[in-house]
């Protein structure tokens, strides 16, 4: 149900990656992420694939999880590979019509669709062992040295929290306006664009409205409970590094030192 | 009878989380009764009450409104809409026009009528529920919590619906604004011929207006009768988690401390008469 | 513990060329004193006052005449403020709209980390204030699962980890089921007779002010009526003309004795009314 998205896709089980510190994994995401687009031969993405199988395997979550978060980005992905296929130049392979396929082509299509499989299991990876929460305050810690250039790091990271908090509760009271204008005859499904738009009016005024109530309410709960920006404060539950994040770091810097050394051994090899 | 239903289930999600919301829910409400639904939150009031106007569609059983089942396909659910009018739990949060009259005469337009008579509805319809005109042309967000929820109210009224469905209006509400609401209902009830769904959580009130009493527990109607033959099974609700009129908790007491009265009284009205009456018959003896 | 003297809040209308359009006096003259450990329940109808003089104690308000004195502060001084909020502590009406945890124990931490306790410390208290309103076992759950009474009590334990000397519950009843309200009351009730912490109840049920130790009746931003539960109830036209429904116990007693039984005035609870018809009745 709709309550239930303030979990994200967050996978609960007990497994070393999850006990990890967020921090380790978003840095670790992001390196990865990096590393697909250093090179572009098959060694680093054998090397790749190897890291992402052996970091799936210690999540100890099942494999479908990480499936469906391709799901939505499918589309996206089929058209880039028509694209890649019909419209590079290069070697023809195969002719038909107007249409010419080129040795470039597909290998470009193939290298695109194994980037792109990699990066979205890698990237959903993430937020399957991590809960929101722990996002959120692992980016307050990381991006803390912007505070040194004005950027107010703690109220963006609790915006973000009390967005997640509130997303499910607004969901749920989008669907009870809804049907409480559709019991006043209310169509929000005939008619042309400008018509389903005017007859969103009913939904979304009152849905700001309450919006901002509750941000009234909210603010104001706060203040009561002495909340006073982030100077001053503590943390329930603080970040701190353990000997299993040092490692991990590491291990992250031999995987890319690996994947670096590995594609200029690639670059010699033909393909 | 004017709505039968018969024989209703429905759930909610699928695979391991599937809840069966309502269980083989059948019964039926003449035109014009006060009937009130009762149960713990979670019971399915609020799903059974969004089938009575076509807003969930059953999994199994029908719903014949005036003889016609809901459900069919060439079944107008827009029209049915309207001759069930639903009031939702704080339905103020619902108000979105520039001025209440606008507010309010978004559902007769919605039914496709003109200008004109769109504001003639709406216009009654203010009148009934007790909004004075120099509020008509006011936003409706100035207005104080139960002025809004009386005019949320009129915008279903103006839709002239024959069955009124209200999901704990009076939620929220101080004591003057719960009693202003109920009389409304009441004077609308009698003068009109209103058919009229009350769910609520206050025993006393649903003591004081209901004719008729709807239990509802785990999906399934399990009580449905007058409210003192309903009340008069004061243990078995507590068990439910819900209570029974505090004039009858203590009504039933009083005779189990062995004074000599009828524990059924369920107003206080009632209760005064029968205790003066004990005495009366008292100095006679 | 609270002072409150000749307390004035007005609030003022203006049009768009900022003229004043209307002044409504929501605190007119008001003197309130509660002393520590006490249950001080404050009724009427909405909008007579009550919850505006609730975020006065709390400083969420300013005082422009009187004052309001907290455990001792002045509210109305700069430096006061946090002090002030942290010994007074508040549950508001919409349960979902004061929690900000997206986990139960998170949101009780929440108060605590303002506050710039250290982190072994807000784990101590999150646990002592979860078991305090009965809620230790649903500490990982997201508060969206929770009934309307569950949310209110995981409010007040965030309450209860500031550790306030005095807690006001403004209208925390109102939007709750009867179950709801009582599980509520219930609790709040604990912390009142075990933990000695002052409690300021604001509602308009007048069912939940029976086990009040002092009652103020509030209208038209005045206090109308004072006294305890007894002497409040026994005023049952009064009551009602403020626009307040007295128990029905307590109105049948009323209706009894206007009908010439001896009834003694006052009467909260069926028990004491059962006892007094009975000895009525052996008595003739």
């Amino acid at each position: 149900m709709l309550r239930d998205i303030t979990l994200g896709q967050y996978y609960q089980t007990d497994s070393l990656l999850h006990r990890l510190d967020p921090r380790v994994k978003i840095v670790g995401t992001f390196a990865y992420i990096i590393s697909l687009f250093l090179f572009r031969n098959i060694t680093i993405y054998l090397i790749a694939g190897l890291w992402l199988f052996a970091m799936i395997r210690l999540s100890k979550v099942p494999f479908r999880f990480m499936v469906k978060g391709l799901k939505p980005v499918i589309m996206i992905l089929l058209v880039t590979v028509i694209c890649n296929v019909l419209f590079t130049k290069g070697t023809p392979v195969f002719s038909f019509w107007k249409i010419t396929i080129t040795d470039e082509g597909l290998k470009m299509a193939l290298f695109m669709t194994i980037r792109f499989v990699m990066l979205i299991i890698g990237s959903t990876l993430m937020t399957l062992t991590t809960t929101p929460n722990q996002l959120t305050d692992a980016l307050e810690s990381l991006l803390s040295p912007l505070n040194k250039l004005h950027v107010p790091v703690h109220e963006i990271s609790m915006m973000m929290a009390i967005a997640l908090r509130f997303i499910p509760i607004l969901m749920e009271e989008t669907d009870k306006i809804m049907k409480a204008q559709l019991a006043r005859g209310a169509d929000f499904e005939s008619g042309n664009m400008f018509k389903r738009v005017k007859a969103m009016l009913p939904l979304l005024v009152p849905l700001f409205v309450s919006a901002f109530r509750r941000a009234n309410d909210l603010a104001m709960a706060m203040e009561a409970r002495c909340y006073r920006g982030g100077e001053g404060r503590t943390k329930m539950k603080p970040l701190i590094y353990k000997n299993t994040d040092r490692r991990a770091y590491l291990c992250i810097l031999v995987y890319l030192v690996v994947l670096i050394v590995g594609g200029f051994i690639g670059k010699r090899l033909p393909l | 009878m004017q709505i039968i239903i018969d024989q209703l289930n429905y759930s909610y999600g699928d695979g391991a989380m599937r809840q069966q919301a309502l269980k083989d829910v059948s019964f039926s409400i003449p035109k014009g009764q006060f009937l009130a639904l009762i149960g713990h939150t979670g019971s399915g009031k609020s799903t059974l009450i969004q089938h009575l106007n076509g807003l969930l569609k059953a999994e199994s059983g029908s719903i014949y409104f005036h003889g016609e089942d809901i459900s069919d396909e060439d079944y107008n659910r827009k029209k049915l809409r309207s001759k069930v009018g639903l009031v939702f739990q704080y339905p103020e949060h619902q108000l979105f026009e520039t001025d209440v009259f606008r507010d309010v005469c978004f559902g007769p337009k919605n039914l496709g009528l003109d200008d004109n008579k769109a504001g003639l509805k709406a216009f009654e319809a203010l009148h009934q529920v007790g909004i004075p005109e120099e509020l008509f042309y006011v936003s409706p967000f100035e207005l104080s919590g139960g002025q809004k929820r009386r005019v949320a109210i009129a915008g279903v009224l103006a839709m002239e619906p024959e069955v009124l469905i209200l999901d704990e209006p009076t939620a929220g509400l101080d004591p003057r604004g719960r009693e202003e609401l109920l009389t409304m209902l009441k004077k609308l009830h009698k003068q009109k011929h209103m058919t009229i769904l009350l769910v609520s959580h206050s025993m006393e009130d649903v003591a004081k207006y209901a004719e008729r009493v709807l239990v509802m527990e785990k999906g399934s109607v399990i009580h449905d009768g007058s409210p003192k033959e309903v009340f008069s099974k004061r243990e078995e609700l507590k068990r439910l988690g819900l209570d029974v009129p505090e004039i009858t908790d203590f009504m039933q007491d009083l005779q189990r401390e062995g004074f000599p009265v009828n524990p059924q009284m369920i107003t206080v009205e009632e209760a005064r008469q029968e205790i003066l009456k004990a005495f009366k018959k008292g100095q006679l003896c | 513990m609270i002072k409150i003297k000749n307390l004035v809040h007005e609030y003022i209308r203006r049009d768009e060329d900022d003229n004043v359009v209307d002044i409504k006096k929501a605190l007119d003259d008001v003197n309130i004193e509660v002393k520590k450990g006490e249950f001080v329940a404050i009724l009427g109808h909405n909008g007579s006052g009550k919850s505006t003089l609730a975020k006065h104690i709390n400083a969420l308000l300013y005082p422009e005449e009187g004052q309001v004195i907290v455990d001792g502060l002045d509210a109305s001084k700069e430096e006061n403020l946090w002090k002030v909020r942290q010994r007074a502590g508040m549950v508001f009406q919409n349960p979902d709209n004061q929690i900000i945890g997206t986990m139960v124990e998170e949101d009780v931490g929440f108060g605590p980390e303002n506050m710039g306790v250290p982190p072994e410390k807000i784990w101590e208290r999150v646990e002592k204030s979860l078991k305090a309103v009965g809620m230790y076992q649903y500490r990982k759950k997201s508060p969206n699962k929770l009934s309307g009474g569950q949310k209110q009590r995981v409010a007040i334990a965030g309450v209860v980890a500031m550790h306030p000397k005095c807690i006001i519950l403004d209208e925390a009843t109102a939007m709750l089921d009867p179950g709801g309200r009582k599980e509520v009351l219930r609790a709040v009730r604990g912390l009142n007779q075990v933990e000695e912490v002052t409690i300021l109840h604001i509602t308009h049920y007048m069912e939940e002010v029976v086990h009040a130790d002092k009652v103020f009746v509030m209208d038209k931003g005045k206090v109308a009526m004072a006294g305890t539960p007894r002497e409040i109830f026994s005023r049952v036209e009064e009551l009602q003309t403020l626009g307040l429904n007295v128990p029905q116990v307590t109105l049948l007693a009323h209706e009894l004795r206007k009908a010439g039984l001896p009834v003694s005035k006052g009467i909260l609870t069926g028990e004491e009314l059962t006892r007094e018809l009975l000895t009525i009745k052996a008595g003739r």
